[in-house]
């Protein structure tokens, strides 16, 4: 891409040069640059920090006295691996979170399809339900969860099978948001072409919806796999407490306590578990949509995606 | 007959789960804050017809909302927390916004993907990190002790408004400058190069043109990081944890799992909910617009 400020013709005096820099609103003001760097090391450097001292060779989290990798399995009482609570909280997120793609993600995707294609008195209203979930806050959520759960349908309780469907709950949402997006930009000539040759309904949504939204599929369950995993506040209104403790809330309790590098530890293994899930769906997603990008280079919005 | 129930077929299940799950729950904390409390189990009892609706409760509550009750600090104090909040998040995250959708050339895609990293990265690992950078001994007091700024070390996580207000910025910015991007990145650059043209200069061209042209941007991000700051609880526990710094969603945590009054929590909630509405009601019409704009590309 060039800018006008590329072209401009060399040999002009530096003052001009500077002020035309300013005044250009096609430059790059310097203090813009500034921000933008400062703002960026500012959001990730503390949480390396965290990550680092989740190797400290001590028991404190501030002051840094050498590597080592007590606090994943070296340490016999108080390792991620050793101390039971750390090992349970992280079994109940993977748990939550594998329980919840499997159960959001075909219900999400068949309500993205409904609703993408249903034109009747009821796609309004039901457009208008599925985005209540992203700007109810959690907390208002939580509550009502909890008691509902507690109250009406007495036989869930609080506990695991509770945190599961609020997890449900509040993922629904971004699968439909991400597969709808992807059957927007499919459009429907080729379901048409289906119908054309002959295929029913339900033959051409099989052989043909299916496989060019499998992208779409595979990135929804990642994401739909991290927020699961990042979860707090659900998790937190529906726990039954001790077994029920998610990882979330393991950090939650111990940073009001006395805390050890193990959670920064149990931490970090999370934070590379959601990072690496979402780069695989990214990957994954790369590669279904390579002859299309081929097709049409150049104005791809697979970013989209991982915007949310 | 198949067909006009094929599509309908698909949605219902998803359908059914929120009217369940999402619906429902909503109206039962409407029900328990218009509910009686049994006098000997001193649990709430909800009450479903709103014909029978007993409204001696969320009396209460109101009455502690105003100046003087419990909840008039926590209240007056959110909304400082979440307009001080908002400010800051907008100063920083709109000249980054700007830059990159203006400036980003070469490095715009690993900016953006810098941009989004932590918003991946778990809010509580986050509010974790400056817990640890935050402490007695941490690297921000030793940082302003070894530079003279403090003579010595401060209590950050004792309380102190700024400690919220920072963890605040720093947990839902990302979220601001995401719709802050999209917006900026919309503009039509041959807009700015008319203003310039026609003689506006840069300060004006921005006032004039990029400024309202990406308000729908500002508003959309500041809806979408104000709704869930304003019921937040975890924030202020995790870096002050005294009542001092204690906001609205804090009283709802308390009279749900410290104190015995799940019916008061319940009230507290209904009234934040309608507080927010008008805020959620404009992000839903936002979301609405963009999705229709959408389906007609």
């Amino acid at each position: 891409m060039t800018t006008i400020a590329e072209q401009r013709p060399r040999g002009i005096s530096t003052w001009s040069r500077a002020s035309g820099w300013v005044r250009n609103p096609w430059g790059r003001p310097r203090f813009l640059v500034l921000i933008t760097w400062a703002y960026i090391v500012w959001s990730i450097v503390p949480v390396l920090i965290a990550v680092q001292f989740s190797f400290n060779a001590t028991r404190s989290r501030s002051v840094w006295q050498g590597f080592s990798t007590r606090w994943y399995w070296g340490d016999p009482v108080d390792s991620v691996w050793h101390d039971p609570t750390l090992r349970h909280a992280a079994v109940q997120s993977l748990k939550l979170a594998s329980a919840d793609v499997l159960i959001a993600t075909p219900i999400g995707v068949l309500l993205a399809i409904g609703l993408a294609r249903w034109m009747g008195w009821g796609a309004r209203p039901s457009n208008f339900l599925m985005l209540f979930p992203f700007v109810t806050p959690e907390i208002v959520m939580g509550v009502s969860l909890l008691l509902v759960f507690t109250h009406v349908f007495t036989f869930v309780g609080a506990g695991t099978d509770a945190q599961i469907l609020g997890h449900v709950t509040f993922s629904i949402s971004y699968v439909v948001v991400i597969v709808r997006g992807r059957l927007f930009s499919i459009g429907r000539q080729y379901e048409e072409a289906a119908a054309d040759l002959g295929a029913s309904p339900t033959v051409a949504l099989t052989r043909v919806l299916l496989p060019l939204l499998t992208p779409a599929i595979v990135a929804s369950a990642a994401v739909v796999f991290a927020i699961s995993l990042d979860d707090f506040v659900i998790s937190q209104w529906l726990s039954s407490g001790g077994e029920t403790d998610t990882v979330p809330i393991r950090i939650y309790s111990a940073t009001r306590a006395a805390p050890l590098p193990s959670v920064n530890a149990i931490a970090t293994v999370m934070m590379v578990l959601t990072l690496l899930s979402l780069a695989l769906a990214f990957l994954a997603w790369r590669v279904f949509t390579r002859e299309e990008r081929r097709a049409r280079a150049g104005q791809t919005k697979d970013l989209a995606v991982f915007e949310l | 007959m198949y067909r006009r129930w094929l599509w309908p077929g698909f949605a219902l299940p998803g359908i059914l789960w929120l009217v369940v799950l999402f619906v429902v729950p909503f109206y039962a904390v409407v029900a328990v804050a218009f509910g009686t409390v049994d006098p000997i189990l001193s649990q709430p009892v909800p009450i479903w017809n709103p014909l029978q609706w007993n409204v001696g409760w969320i009396v209460e509550v109101l009455h502690r909302f105003a100046p003087g009750g419990t909840f008039f600090g926590p209240s007056v104090r959110t909304v400082e927390y979440v307009a001080s909040s908002l400010a800051l998040c907008l100063l920083i995250g709109y000249p980054v916004a700007y830059y990159i959708a203006r400036h980003g050339g070469r490095m715009r895609s690993l900016l953006l993907v810098l941009i989004i990293l932590p918003l991946w990265i778990s809010y509580l690992m986050r509010m974790l990190a400056w817990v640890n950078l935050l402490a007695t001994d941490g690297y921000v007091n030793r940082f302003l002790t070894f530079t003279h700024v403090l003579s010595q070390p401060r209590e950050w996580l004792g309380g102190e408004p700024s400690t919220v207000v920072l963890a605040l910025v720093y947990g839902y910015i990302p979220y601001l400058i995401l719709p802050l991007f999209a917006a900026l990145d919309r503009i039509d650059r041959s807009h700015l190069e008319a203003a310039r043209d026609l003689g506006a200069s840069p300060l004006s061209t921005f006032l004039h043109v990029t400024l309202p042209l990406s308000k729908t941007g500002i508003l959309g991000g500041a809806v979408l990081i104000t709704l869930p700051m304003f019921g937040d609880y975890y924030t202020p526990n995790i870096v002050s944890g005294t009542p001092q710094t204690s906001m609205i969603g804090n009283q709802i945590d308390l009279f749900f799992h410290g104190g015995p009054q799940p019916t008061i929590g319940a009230g507290i909630t209904v009234v934040l909910a309608l507080f927010l509405t008008v805020l959620m009601a404009y992000y839903m019409w936002t979301i609405h617009r963009a999705s229709r704009d959408v389906a007609a590309v």
